[in-house]
C-alpha cells in the first residue's frame, strides 16, 4: 500500500481513495457528512481559476472544498 | 403501493378537526423549492422565524378531497448537525426547540434520485425522530438519464415508510403524493441501525437527562441525544430553546472523557450512518447504464476554465449591472413622475396649510421614495433567482472565493457587494445566500462603501464644479470618477479585511459547497421568490423608511418661515438649516460651511438629494441642467469672501460621500437584516467617522500644499 498523500496533493483528473481524516474538527465532520469517508473513491476535477478552491467529484456529485481544508484529508491515488 | 402495515402510527394520527401540519425537509438544490410551490401553489405566507433572518415559508396544499394541509417549508439542509442558522431553524422546529413554531406532525422529505446515498444521510437523521415521514424521490427523470434506476419498492421496503416516485417540475406524482398525505395513519419507519458501541452509553444517558429534565418524548429525545453528539460546536440561533443544565454537563463530560481518550465520536456516528445507508443504497440503486460526461461536464469546461471563466462571469456581471442600471430607470422615473402627478393633485383638493404639506411633501414623497427601490429589488432578485436555480451562482462562488478569501470572506459574498454598486439595498438584502453568520454581517457592514447609483449625480455634480469650463479633457473627469469607485471598492475590501481580523473574528468558516448539476430554470419558481422579496422589503423595511423620511421632511419644513420668504430662506431657517449652523464648527476642518452642512443632512433621505438641496440653498433653478446651480455655487463665498467650492472642496466632499453612511433606507434595511439598532449605529459610525477622518487629511494636506 502506497504512502497515503494529502487530497490538496492530487493531481487534477486523478482518483483516489480515501484513508484517513487526521483532525476532527467541524470541516472534517462536515466532509464526512456530505459523504467522503475512508473508503470512498474521489476525483480530482479541477481547481478553480486561482489555483483554490478544489472542485471533487464522489458518489456522482459535485464538490468544492478549500485546500486548506483537503490537506487534512490522507488519501491513496488510485490508478 | 404495498407498504408495510406492522406498525402505524398512532401519536400522530391528525385529529379530524385539525389541519394536519407537514414539515418539508431536504438537500439544498434537491428541488424542494419547486415541489413546495407546485403542492402550495401561491397560498403561500412568507416571514420571518423571529429574531434569526431565515425565512419562514409556510404554505396550503390541499387533498385529492379538497382538505387542507398545512406545509412548511423549512430551509434546506445536509444535516441537523447545524453548520449554519438555515439549518439550526430546520433541527430546532423538527426537535420542537422552536417556541414559536409548532412541532410538526409528520415530515414531507424530498430527496435527489442522482445522488441518493449524501440525500439518505438527512433522511436516516429524521427517522430516528420516530415521527411519520413521506418519501420523495424526486428527478427519477434525470437519474434515468444519468442511467441510473432507483428501485422504489425496494426503498420502501427497507425503510418501511411511504416512497414516492417524483418529477417536481412537471408534476408527475404529485397526486400519489396527495393521496398520501392525507392517509389518516402513516406507518413509522422500521428504522434500526447500530449506534457505535464506545457511543452506545451516552445516547442513553443523554436520552434519559433529555425526557426527565427537557420534557421530550422518548423517540424525540433519542434522536436529539444522537444529534448532541454529532453536533459538536454546533450553531445556535437566537429563539431556540436551550438544553437544561443538567443535559448539557453529562454531554461535556463525555466529550471531555472522549477527547481524553482521542476517540473521534462524531466521525464514528457518521460512518455508521453511511454503513446503515450503504446496505440499502446496494438494494436500491442499479447503475444500468455507463455514461460520459454530462452536459454539465461539459458546460463546467467552459465556465470554470481558467481563461474562460473570467470572461463568462465578466459577461454575466456586465449584464447583471447593465440590467440594474438601465432596465430599473424607466419605471423608477415613472414612479417619480407619477407620484409628482399625485402630490400635484392633492395639492389642488386639498385647502392650505400644514396637513396638505404632510400628505403632498411627507406621506407620498416619502411612499415614493420607498417605492422607487422597487425595480432594482426586483430586477436583482430576478438574476439572482436565475443564477441560483441554473447552478451558476455556485461557480461563481467557486471561482471568486480565492479572491474574497484574501480578505477573510469567501466567494458567497462576492455578488452582493457587486450588487452594491447598483444600491445597497438590493445588495443587503441579497446577502441571505451567505451562510456564515459572521460573513454574511461583515458583507452586510461593508456593502454601502460600494459607490452606489445614488452617488452618482453627486460625484457629477462635484466633477463639474471642481474641473473650471469644458477645457479640461474628458479623461480627466472620468479618471476623477473611476478612483472614487475604485476608493470605495478598496476602502470596502480594507475593512472587510479588518473586521474579520477584529470585531467578527473567529473559525474560518467553512467552503465545503456543493457544485449542482446545470438545470433550466424554472420561471415561475424565480418569478414567486422575486415577488416575495418585493413584499418582504415593502413590508418590513418600507414601513421604517416611510417614517425617517417623515421625520426629515419635517427638520426641513419647520418651524415655518413667515408668509413670503423664498425656499431658500425658509430652508435656512429650518431645523435642518439650523443643524447644518451647529454642524459647521465640526466640518469647518473639511473645507465644508453650514450651507453644504444642510446638503449633508438632507443627504440622509438619499444622496442624490443633495443636489437638489444645493439648488434650494443657493437659489439655482432646479433643472436637468447643472449649468445655473454649478455657476451659483461658483460664485458661493465664506463671509470673509474666500470661495467656497474651491476645487480641494470638491474633491474632499466626494471623498466624504465615498465613505459617509447617508442613507436612512440603509440604515433600515440593515436594522431589519441584523435584527437590532446595534449593527446600523455602528456602522454610521465607523463609515461616517472614516468619511471625516479621510477627508480633514485631504482636506488639510491638500491645503498645506498650496491647492
Amino acid at each position: 500500500m502506497a504512502a497515503p498523500i494529502k487530497l490538496s496533493e492530487l493531481a487534477v483528473g486523478a482518483s483516489a481513495v480515501i484513508r484517513e481524516f487526521p483532525k476532527a474538527d467541524p470541516a472534517s465532520i462536515r466532509l464526512r457528512e456530505m459523504g467522503l469517508l475512508v473508503g470512498t473513491r474521489v476525483t480530482l476535477v479541477r481547481t478553480a481559476p486561482l489555483g483554490d478552491p478544489l472542485e471533487i467529484k464522489l458518489r456522482g456529485y459535485h464538490l468544492s472544498l478549500r485546500k486548506s481544508d483537503a490537506d487534512y484529508v490522507l488519501v491513496e491515488p488510485a490508478e | 403501493m404495498a407498504l408495510p402495515s406492522h406498525i402505524s402510527s398512532t401519536l400522530a394520527h391528525p385529529s379530524s378537526t385539525r389541519t394536519p401540519v407537514y414539515a418539508l425537509v431536504g438537500n439544498p438544490n434537491c428541488g424542494k423549492t419547486t415541489l413546495f410551490n407546485a403542492l402550495t401553489g401561491l397560498k403561500q405566507k412568507v416571514g420571518n422565524y423571529p429574531g434569526v433572518t431565515v425565512e419562514k415559508k409556510i404554505g396550503t396544499a390541499y387533498s385529492q378531497h379538497g382538505q387542507p394541509i398545512t406545509v412548511i417549508d423549512l430551509p434546506g439542509a445536509y444535516s441537523l448537525a447545524a453548520r449554519s442558522p438555515d439549518e439550526a431553524v430546520t433541527r430546532d422546529v423538527l426537535l420542537g426547540r422552536r417556541a414559536d413554531t409548532a412541532q410538526p406532525d409528520r415530515i414531507l422529505c424530498i430527496i435527489d434520485a442522482t445522488n441518493l446515498e449524501r440525500n439518505l444521510y438527512l433522511v436516516h437523521q429524521i427517522l430516528d425522530l420516530g415521527r411519520p415521514v413521506i418519501l420523495v424521490v424526486n428527478m427519477m427523470d434525470l437519474a434515468a438519464a444519468a442511467g441510473l434506476t432507483v428501485r422504489i419498492s425496494r426503498l420502501e421496503q427497507a425503510l418501511g415508510i411511504p416512497v414516492i416516485a417524483c418529477e417536481a417540475v412537471n408534476g408527475k406524482g404529485l397526486i400519489e403524493l396527495k393521496v398520501a398525505m392525507s392517509r389518516p395513519d402513516l406507518p413509522l419507519a422500521r428504522h434500526a441501525w447500530d449506534v457505535p458501541a464506545a457511543i452506545a452509553p451516552a445516547v442513553t444517558e443523554l436520552q434519559a437527562s433529555l425526557v426527565s429534565h427537557d420534557c421530550k418524548a422518548p423517540f424525540i429525545a433519542r434522536a436529539e441525544a444522537l444529534l448532541l453528539l454529532t453536533d459538536h460546536d454546533s450553531v445556535r440561533v437566537a429563539g431556540s430553546t436551550p438544553l437544561h443544565a443538567r443535559t448539557a454537563e453529562i454531554l461535556h463530560t463525555w466529550q471531555k472523557r472522549w477527547e481524553d481518550e482521542g476517540t473521534d465520536w462524531a466521525g464514528a456516528l457518521v460512518n455508521s450512518r453511511y454503513d446503515a445507508i450503504g446496505r440499502i443504497a446496494a438494494e436500491v440503486i442499479l447503475q444500468t447504464g455507463e455514461t460520459g460526461p454530462t452536459p454539465s461536464d461539459k458546460i463546467d469546461a467552459v465556465v470554470t476554465h481558467s481563461v474562460w471563466g473570467w470572461a463568462v462571469l465578466g459577461a454575466v456581471m456586465t449584464l447583471l449591472f447593465i440590467s440594474i442600471f438601465t432596465l430599473a430607470e424607466p419605471p423608477m422615473n415613472w414612479i417619480d413622475d407619477q407620484t409628482a402627478i399625485l402630490a400635484t393633485w392633492v395639492k389642488h383638493a386639498m385647502p392650505d396649510g400644514d396637513l396638505r404639506d404632510l400628505v403632498t411633501t411627507g406621506v407620498i414623497g416619502g411612499v415614493g421614495g420607498v417605492i422607487k427601490f422597487l425595480p432594482q429589488i426586483l430586477i436583482l432578485f430576478f438574476f439572482i433567482g436565475l443564477l441560483e436555480s441554473t447552478g451558476y451562482m455556485a461557480r461563481a462562488a467557486f471561482i471568486m472565493d480565492r479572491l474574497m478569501n484574501r480578505v477573510g470572506l469567501n466567494g458567497k459574498s462576492f455578488i452582493p457587494l457587486l450588487s452594491s454598486h447598483a444600491c445597497a439595498i438590493p445588495g443587503i438584502m441579497a446577502t441571505r445566500t451567505i451562510e456564515d453568520p459572521k460573513d454574511r454581517l461583515v458583507t452586510i457592514l461593508v456593502a454601502p462603501l460600494m459607490s452606489c447609483s445614488a452617488r452618482l449625480p453627486v460625484y457629477l455634480l462635484m466633477i463639474a464644479a471642481l474641473v473650471p469650463g469644458d477645457r479640461v479633457p474628458l479623461a480627466t473627469k472620468v479618471g476623477i470618477m473611476i478612483f472614487m469607485y475604485a476608493l470605495g471598492t478598496l476602502g470596502a475590501f480594507g475593512f472587510a479585511w479588518l473586521f474579520k481580523r477584529t470585531l467578527l473574528k473567529g473559525a474560518p468558516p467553512l467552503m465545503i459547497m456543493e457544485l449542482p448539476p446545470y438545470r433550466l430554470p424554472r420561471v415561475k419558481d424565480v418569478a414567486l421568490n422575486m415577488l416575495e422579496r418585493g413584499a418582504l422589503f415593502l413590508r418590513r423595511a418600507g414601513t421604517l423608511i416611510l417614517g425617517i423620511s417623515i421625520i426629515l421632511w419635517f427638520l426641513s419644513a419647520y418651524p415655518k418661515a413667515p408668509d413670503g420668504t423664498t425656499d431658500q430662506q425658509q430652508l435656512a431657517q429650518s431645523f435642518a438649516g439650523r443643524a447644518g449652523h451647529l454642524l459647521e464648527p465640526a466640518i469647518k476642518p473639511l473645507g465644508f460651511d453650514w450651507q453644504i452642512g444642510i446638503g449633508l443632512i438632507s443627504s440622509f433621505a438619499a444622496r442624490e438629494v443633495f443636489v437638489s438641496t444645493m439648488g434650494v440653498v443657493f437659489n439655482a433653478e432646479a433643472t436637468d441642467d447643472t449649468a445655473p446651480l454649478r455657476q451659483a455655487m461658483l460664485a458661493a463665498k465664506w463671509p470673509d469672501g474666500r470661495p467656497l467650492f474651491t476645487p480641494l472642496v470638491c474633491f474632499t466632499l466626494m471623498i466624504f460621500y465615498v465613505f459617509a453612511m447617508q442613507c436612512i433606507s440603509t440604515i433600515a434595511i440593515v436594522k431589519r437584516e441584523t435584527n437590532s439598532w446595534k449593527w446600523p449605529l455602528f456602522q454610521t459610525a465607523y463609515m461616517t467617522g472614516t468619511a471625516w477622518i479621510l477627508s480633514f487629511i485631504v482636506y488639510q494636506a491638500g491645503t498645506a500644499l498650496g491647492f
